[in-house]
């Protein structure tokens, strides 16, 4: 067996050191019941080369080649070569949450360089180390939200991403509290209706910026008038979109949390992803999760600790502001090495280009008889396509022509069953999006 | 090191992006009104400078691959590198979750799900229970989503009444914070003098009002409760669930299936019994395997194999607890675990936990004379010792992890379990060899002896770290989470 070092010698000076003649009756003495199974059912095991071929044929199984317009929280943008490499140092992926600071330095202060990114590209004051994805960290600034103002009612975007509010649904269950979705208007997240949603107990407005349809809203008159409320203002982003549009903390927003995933991780069907956490000085200490913080050892030179510990669970216990233990570690250095890859500039170039070829596609797609986009508003790099037939019959057919041609919407807002959400991403070429084009009228029309 | 940002210049680029091939983006596109004010002050570095600053960064951390990392109930095993080349197969890693759910999206997916489907399988039958999920994230989601079953189990009945969670005092501190997340009152119950949940505690604890109970086996503290299966009997009988917190299935499994002994639910750290990267602090992965009672309720989606062999995802379950996670767990982590089981098999898997407890023992054994055992009993895969010997000469648990470091080891886990004064919680993992433990003996050994003869020079660790001690409340008095604008 690989990966364990004891040889049959050592395991027998072992027994003796410690008063044993077996393993079974190590087994014994430590009170062990005895094998209730066989574990017949398990195969035997097999070496790496042949779990290597295995693997290596599962993923052949996988389409791989249908190029993407899928989106919907959940991008494939451009990821440099460099990305992996630094977060292949064993120096990294091997260690654990950093208790021990003086051996931790590394992890330490990536996590201090993260929240300073985070917290830049966001426009707000702290940030947190991470939590598990876009969706728990919806969740956690909910409760946040209830803990810090002490009132029971949530009023909730239903242009905040119907996957992020299955999620919250579910972890909310046993809560006491209440959720109101407000419903959209158009491809708008209809800040009247949500502002009339508010009520004395309502603890947090939660909207997406851009939202679930791509659209850019300026949330800064309502967000104003939703804090004169006594409620927090809570905003789900797109970090890449942050780049170029109006911050969350230049809108006003007291939480501001999402999915990091477009900063430089694979799409790996579904996860490890990142959620973020940013929010402002004031309500620092309502944060759930790991924080790291500057500190100064005795002889003045400046380290990193994790910090405002007894928020967490490994003291407060029940009390708490959160369950969560680990964060989302390798994730959070992905992101902060992407960032600091892309750049300043960088960044906002990748913003930019996504936002150009997503106008491309829109220009050359609602020109195919029959297709128009829905709304009008300023979108980041996603738009919603009226198609004169069911949009999931549509993308079913157009895979077989080698497109992901967006998300039919209909899966999860019943009343837009003829619409597609189209996501293009700095990738996408003339060539591809001309392609997907030809195609769409072809199965439209022929 | 000098911040990130602090480092390059203006202008300065790390990566270069292909061209604009459409008609470029211009200021009309996105009116003044919703752009931002200046741009965010992002690094300007060059890939080089990005790269070693993260690789100088790296070095400063204390990994597996480069020192024994005995911190106990965390199970720093080795992780083996053919984990990490599987998960970045570009057939696994550039799959858009959601293409499974365009019309017949299974057939894009078929290797993916039977990954996932092969993986539940496989865990199940260690497990011993009905099924798994592997939705939840993290060890501690896969406890919240637990005792949301139980929750979700007890309503499906019209059991209203049933608020309260019972938790050992040994326990971990993210199970009461999972039970308040999922709406339940804590209510805790003392270990006997043995180290064992005490029964007359739990029997006084048990009444209608009582969900389920929240027990680690092996404990927290290294041991196999000899009560078990008592335990698990009890609380059934007075109607409510029994949970195990599987962070320690590393000790048992292969052997002992924690279905079989009645358990109602259990969720596993793939991180440590199944080799996954620890990653600094996550991602992980927290499978949670049921009993048949609670199929029912179990998060959705779930992957489904076919007659024909070929697998699908399901999502039509009217009591299922909901959506745990976005789309189907954390994969690329999964897809780790599933790589180390199919080369472990089942001998392997049982060389895993025999190996695991017998290094702990030997360790146990070796250091008894030097530190205090407060239970003298054969531990499972981590000893707990206490440093209450050495506070006599003022040298305290942490003194002593602070010397580890000087003498090239990661330090124990100190100060939990809470039950246990000054503790220092060792685990070894199966994989290291016993000339590593015999040298971390005898540097356990040393620095007991110099906390006797020099406690100062114990107190001054750690001297060859590339920080000293720092001043932790400070810190927390006036934080200071992110770096000063550079300009």
């Amino acid at each position: 067996m690989p990966f364990i070092a004891n040889t049959d010698a050592d395991r027998r000076e072992m027994l003796a050191a410690i008063g044993c003649a077996s393993l079974d009756q190590l087994w014994d003495k430590a009170n062990v019941p005895a094998p209730t199974s066989d574990f017949s059912m398990l195969p035997s095991g097999r070496s790496e080369y042949e779990v290597a071929k295995h693997l290596t044929h599962l993923a052949s199984k996988n389409a791989t080649e249908l190029v993407c317009f899928l989106g919907m929280g959940y991008y494939d943008h451009f990821v440099p070569a460099a990305v992996s490499e630094i977060l292949g140092r064993s120096g990294f992926y091997t260690a654990y949450t950093p208790y021990q600071a003086e051996a931790s330095q590394g992890t330490l202060q990536a996590i201090f360089e993260w929240q300073t990114a985070i917290c830049r590209l966001t426009g707000m004051d702290v940030a947190n180390a991470s939590l598990y994805d876009g969706g728990t960290a919806v969740f956690e600034a909910m409760v946040m939200a209830l803990r810090s103002t002490q009132r029971r009612h949530v009023v909730l975007a239903s242009a905040v991403s119907p996957i992020f509010r299955e999620m919250l649904k579910c972890y909310s269950a046993n809560l006491d509290c209440r959720i109101t979705t407000v419903p959209t208007d158009d491809e708008r997240s209809n800040q009247d209706a949500l502002l009339a949603a508010v009520d004395d107990d309502t603890a947090c407005v939660i909207v997406q910026y851009p939202n679930a349809f791509g659209t850019i809203e300026d949330w800064t008159a309502c967000v104003a008038a939703i804090k004169a409320r006594g409620a927090l203002a809570v905003c789900a982003s797109y970090p890449t979109a942050l780049a170029v549009v109006k911050t969350p903390g230049e809108c006003g927003f007291d939480i501001v949390i999402g999915e990091g995933q477009p900063l430089g991780m694979p799409l790996s069907f579904g996860g490890p992803y990142l959620g973020y956490m940013c929010t402002t000085s004031k309500l620092m200490r309502k944060m759930p999760g790991r924080i790291a913080g500057q500190a100064k050892d005795a002889s003045g030179r400046t380290g990193y600790v994790l910090t405002l510990q007894a928020r967490e669970q490994h003291i407060r216990r029940a009390q708490a502001m959160s369950n969560i233990c680990s964060n989302e570690n390798l994730c959070a250095l992905c992101a902060l090495s992407y960032m600091t890859l892309m750049g300043k500039q960088g960044l906002i170039e990748v913003a930019e280009l996504c936002m150009a070829k997503a106008r491309y596609a829109l220009d050359v797609l609602s020109s195919i008889r029959g297709v128009r986009r829905v709304g009008s508003q300023p979108f980041f790099n996603e738009f919603v396509l009226e198609l004169p037939v069911d949009a999931a019959e549509v993308s079913g057919r157009m895979v077989e022509k080698g497109f992901a041609a967006g998300f039919p919407l209909g899966r999860y807002y019943p009343e837009r069953q003829n619409q597609l959400l189209v996501s293009v991403t700095e990738k996408r070429t003339h060539e591809e999006i001309k392609g997907f084009a030809n195609s769409l009228e072809a199965v439209l029309w022929s | 090191m000098e911040l990130i940002f602090n480092q390059g210049a203006a202008g300065r680029r790390g990566v270069r992006l292909p061209k604009c091939d459409v008609r470029p983006f211009t200021a009309s596109d996105l009116p003044a009104s919703l752009r931002r004010g200046a741009p965010a002050a992002l690094p300007e570095v060059s890939e080089l400078e990005a790269v070693r600053h993260y690789t100088l960064l790296s070095r400063l951390n204390m990994g597996v691959d480069t020192q024994f990392y005995p911190l106990g109930s965390c199970t720093m095993k080795y992780n083996p590198k053919i984990n990490e080349r599987m998960a970045a197969l570009p057939g696994f890693a550039n799959q858009h979750p959601l293409l499974s759910q365009l019309r017949k999206g299974g057939s894009l997916c078929q290797g993916s799900l039977e990954v996932l489907y092969e993986t539940e399988r496989m865990l199940s039958a260690l497990m011993g229970f009905a099924a798994t999920t592997l939705q939840p994230m993290a060890g501690a989601n896969g406890e919240l989503t637990s005792v949301m079953m139980f929750a979700a189990y007890h309503k499906a009945r019209g059991d209203q009444r049933r608020t309260v969670m019972l938790i050992p005092d040994a326990a971990h501190g993210t199970n009461p914070a999972s039970a308040a997340m999922a709406g339940f009152d804590c209510r805790e119950i003392a270990s006997n003098a043995d180290g064992d949940v005490d029964l007359d505690a739990l029997r006084a604890a048990l009444g209608d009002d009582v969900a389920g109970i929240m027990l680690t086996c092996p404990n927290t503290l290294g041991f196999f409760d000899k009560n078990v299966e008592k335990v698990v009997e009890l609380v059934h009988q007075a109607g409510g669930l029994a949970y195990c917190d599987g962070a320690n299935f590393n000790a048992i499994v292969g052997r002992v299936r924690p279905g079989d002994l009645g358990f109602d639910a259990m969720h596993v750290n793939v991180h440590k019994t199944f080799s996954t990267p620890h990653g600094g602090g996550g991602p992980g992965a927290g499978p949670v395997g049921v009993s048949e009672k609670l199929v029912p309720f179990l998060p959705k989606s779930r992957v489904v194999k076919h007659a024909d062999g070929s697998y699908s995802l399901a999502y039509d379950y009217p009591q299922s607890i909901g959506y745990i996670a976005p789309f189907y767990g954390n994969f690329g982590i999964l897809l780790r675990t599933y790589t180390y089981l199919t080369m472990c098999g089942r001998e392997g898997c049982k060389r895993i936990s025999e190996n695991a407890v017998l290094n702990a023992n030997y360790i146990r054994a070796r250091l008894a004379p030097y530190y205090e055992q407060k239970f003298t009993r054969y531990c499972m895969h981590e000893c707990v010792l206490s440093a209450r010997p050495q506070t006599r000469f003022g040298v305290h648990a942490l003194d002593i992890a602070k010397a580890l470091l000087d003498a090239g080891f990661h330090a124990p886990t100190i100060y939990f379990p809470l039950i246990i004064p000054e503790a220092l919680m060792i685990e070894p993992t199966e994989t290291e060899s016993k000339e590593m433990l015999d040298r971390f003996c005898d540097a356990m050994i040393d620095i007991a002896k110099k906390a006797e003869s020099d406690p100062e020079a114990i107190k001054r660790c750690p001297l060859t770290m590339p920080i000293g001690r720092l001043d932790e409340v400070s810190a927390a008095r006036q934080p200071v989470l992110t770096a000063r604008p550079c300009c």
